[in-house]
């Protein structure tokens, strides 16, 4: 068998053999001859370039990628699938009325009381605003890091999921269930327990009266600005009794810092939004956003943030203060993680530490919202023939874009020091904050 | 009214404060390495600034003694090790003045480039963790981008990224490839642009000025008693560049400026350390232009050296300041005596003064501008 096997196949080797010798030997020998490749380690006698890539050569041309290429295919498709998904669904507030009307129905006919399906509409409409929350955490920390990442020259998570590593905070967020839940000796153990619950509540809390688009929030509240504001300030009690029960000296330090820098940056915050709700009579958002509607010239549209001067300095006030108040950077002091080890929350592992990020990011989506519903126009399309799409949409992809804005910022800016905050806060945002009171009063009065 | 005045008089036991003893370091972000500062703080003022050091001490001038001079070029790396190149070369000039050898000019010209690179990666090292220290994390993987290339180099000509022991007793270890000296031009071009994104993004940030600008002023007259060297010394306006003072190397033949500093705050030696890379880019640029051909290394350079008994001074511009050591040889195979004049030692004796009044977030900007590296401090 391999005397026959290898008789033929010998053959045509033989025969064949001649003709490619001298043909691989040439091509042999190059492959030993030239030691020094392009970018050659004497030392350690391997190439560099295999495995290291310098930035000249793959950021001449982008577009000549095809993984570029393919990526800014895949973010057109994908937003204009979104687009086009909210235009088949259309307004979210009728489905609303319809599942309100089915527990009604339901209700009435088993003869129980209409307050039971009321309740039962709260504890629904509660849940899905509490899964905006948590989702909105999980999103924002993945996105936070994309785009931190791209404005760093990186590329931040890939693995994870596969796609982008979309799946990232949800693995990073079962890591932080498994973690061990550190309580220092020195720590005041009950408040240090309870300082995240203080912290989280009220960003919940405070979602309730938060448009989503037209005719669509858990309550409707009149007070609606004022009922967020008002809990907005709880959360500072929470970020003390941290940076208190801690017994660390560094999150004592945070804790003071951010006792006054919220306090403070409160002020403006709310004095900035008083010309909006003087343009439109009411503390509803829903109102509010209302007033928004329609176009100049059948073109611009009526957004606050496009009433000369008023709008612009308001939105610029509203804008600076809520960065403040989310303790992000250029106002991150309470928490600088050069100066003081993460402040308040150096001595939190695990969940807890987690709730202060989901805080954090409940807040960021908090001022992104509000910043779409008091100057971008709420739910109103920026073009008039755009208004086909919903609402929602308008509404959602606004408050991104704004949260965009934040995260931009926080990774552009140096931080500033305490004393130079309070002077900005003090000096030069609550003192202009008055002049477009009086502006806006101006502008009522007299246009 | 009575009663108010009793109340008045009882306010000041009632309002009594108490001040904090906080530890920066010597585990903290900013502190750069091992160092530790013991901080007495009234609310956010310092009162009192105690540096404590030595927690990187490693014995190399001793162990100098007991080594052969060219194992000794080993003991230089480590002491700053953000930047070795400088530290090679001063030992090898000093070595090299004890044995009278006589150094090529091509390796002369390496010398100048490797160290004028290493200032680039110890500057944009800098760069980007005193962005980080004021709050701006972006800058600092900007620097790195660069700063990996620049390690790139390094690896491609000795191998190493960090630890070089390039230079030798007598001139560099191995010459350069074509490829290198393209490759190097390459990033050279690729770095130019770049340092003006930088003075974008970083230096006149307003943010970044008003943190910077007004902080830790160190007086002409006190930066030279103090005994600060290098940017710290330029950022307060004096002219003391130990390239140009009392050149080495062949510094004499190129032209390249001092940058100095005016009022000599953080902001100042912050700005002097960023000139500077412009300065190294022409430097570099000057050098590779006209790299001499021939040896790289001297002949004669024995296994084991044994210089006549004497003694030799070198010193050099470091990226951190005017590095200089002094040998003493007593004929034997090994050093009699090493003694190194760190700059990074002398920079930090003047935080105790200068971080005094000061505020905490304050005292990382001092901190960072002074750019020490523990390596150096406790050798």
């Amino acid at each position: 068998m391999t005397a026959s096997g290898s008789e033929p196949s010998q053959t045509p080797l033989a025969s064949a053999a001649p003709a490619p010798k001298p043909a691989a030997k040439p091509a042999a020998k190059p492959a030993a001859k030239p030691l020094p490749e392009p970018v050659f380690n004497q030392r350690a006698g391997r190439l560099i370039r295999d495995t290291r890539y310098w930035p000249t050569e793959l950021w001449k041309d982008p577009w000549a990628s095809q993984s570029y290429r393919r990526g800014a295919a895949w973010l057109a498709g994908i937003i204009l699938g979104i687009f086009a998904t909210g235009w088949a669904v259309g307004e979210l507030a009728p489905w609303g009325d319809r599942i309100y009307e089915a527990i009604v129905s339901f209700v009435s006919a088993r003869g129980w009381p209409a307050v039971v399906g009321e309740a039962i509409w709260i504890v629904i409409k509660a849940l899905i605003v509490l899964h905006v929350i948590l989702i909105n955490g999980l999103w924002a920390i993945w996105w936070e890091r994309k785009i931190s990442a791209h404005i760093q020259s990186r590329v931040g998570p890939t693995y994870a999921g596969g796609f982008h590593g979309w799946a990232q905070t949800i693995l990073d967020g079962i890591k932080l269930l498994l973690k061990e839940d550190v309580t220092p000796t020195a720590a005041d153990k009950w408040v240090h327990a309870l300082a995240p619950a203080i912290v989280v509540v009220p960003v919940i809390i405070a979602f309730a009266p938060v448009s989503f688009g037209v005719e669509l929030s858990a309550a409707n509240l009149d007070v609606g600005v004022l009922y967020i504001f008002a809990l907005a300030g709880i959360s500072v009690i929470g970020i003390v009794m941290a940076g208190w029960a801690s017994g660390n000296k560094y999150s004592l330090l945070g804790g003071l810092r951010a006792s006054a820098q919220l306090v403070s940056y409160e002020l403006p915050r709310a004095f900035s939004v008083v010309p909006v709700l003087m343009f439109a009579g009411s503390l509803n958002l829903q109102i509010i956003a209302q007033a928004q509607s329609g176009y100049w010239w059948g073109v611009v549209p009526r957004w606050f943030l496009f009433y000369p001067v008023v709008g612009q300095v308001a939105f610029a006030i509203f804008l600076i203060a809520s960065i403040a108040e989310t303790n992000r950077t250029p106002f991150d002091i309470p928490e600088a993680e050069s100066e003081l080890v993460s402040g308040f929350h150096t001595e939190y592992s695990g969940m807890k530490w987690s709730i202060f990020f989901l805080a954090e990011y409940g807040y960021v989506l908090l001022a992104s919202f509000l910043l779409a519903a008091f100057f971008l126009g709420g739910g109103a399309a920026p073009l008039p023939w755009l208004s086909a799409i919903p609402s929602w949409i308008w509404m959602l992809s606004k408050a991104l874009f704004m949260m965009f804005v934040f995260l931009w910022v926080r990774w552009t800016f140096p931080r500033f020091r305490a004393d130079q905050l309070m002077d900005f806060n003090w000096k030069f945002l609550l003192p202009w904050s008055f002049a477009n009171i009086a502006l806006a009063g101006a502008y009522l009065l007299w246009i | 009214m009575s009663n108010d005045t009793a109340l008045a008089a009882q306010e000041p036991k009632t309002l009594k404060t108490d001040t904090l003893f906080v530890n920066l370091g010597p585990q903290h972000p900013s502190t750069h390495g091992v160092l530790r500062v013991g901080l007495t703080i009234d609310g956010e003022m310092i009162t009192k600034a105690v540096p404590d050091i030595g927690y990187l001490h490693r014995g190399t001038q001793k162990l100098a003694e007991v080594r052969g001079y060219h194992h000794c070029v080993v003991l230089t790396d480590r002491w700053d090790y953000v930047s070795a190149m400088p530290n090679n070369l001063v030992f090898c000039l000093a070595a090299e003045k004890l044995m009278g050898l006589k150094v090529p000019p091509r390796a002369d010209a390496l010398r100048v480039v490797m160290c004028e690179l290493n200032r680039l990666a110890s500057h944009l090292l800098f760069f980007g963790t005193y962005g980080i220290d004021i709050g701006a994390f972006t800058p600092f993987l900007y620097a790195f981008r660069e700063r990996e290339m620049i390690l790139d180099l390094f690896e491609m000509v000795c191998g190493a990224r960090l630890t070089y022991n390039y230079i030798r007793l007598g001139g560099v270890m191995v010459d350069v490839t074509p490829e290198w000296l393209a490759k190097t031009k390459e990033f050279l071009d690729y770095f130019k642009p770049r340092l003006d994104e930088y003075d974008t993004l970083l230096s006149f940030n307003p943010i970044f000025m008003a943190r910077t600008q007004e902080v830790g002023l160190i007086s002409a007259e006190k930066a030279v008693n103090w005994g600060l060297s290098g940017p710290n010394l330029r950022g307060s306006g004096v002219n003391y560049d130990v390239r140009k003072n009392d050149p080495y190397s062949g510094y004499e033949h190129y032209d390249f400026d001092v940058p100095l500093g005016k009022t000599g705050s953080c902001w100042d030696r912050y700005y002097c350390r960023v000139q500077e890379m412009r300065q190294s880019v022409r430097i570099l640029e000057q050098a590779l232009a006209m790299l001499p051909h021939g040896e790289v290394s001297a002949t004669g350079v024995a296994k084991v050296p044994k210089p006549p008994s004497g003694e030799s001074y070198a010193h050099v511009e470091g990226s951190r300041g005017d590095l200089g050591i002094f040998l003493v040889s007593d004929g034997q195979a090994s050093p009699y005596r090493m003694h190194v004049k760190a700059p990074s030692f002398l920079n930090l004796a003047i935080l105790q003064e200068i971080l005094v009044g000061n505020k905490v977030s304050d005292v990382i900007a001092i901190l960072g501008s002074v750019d020490i590296v523990l390596g150096e401090v406790d050798r």
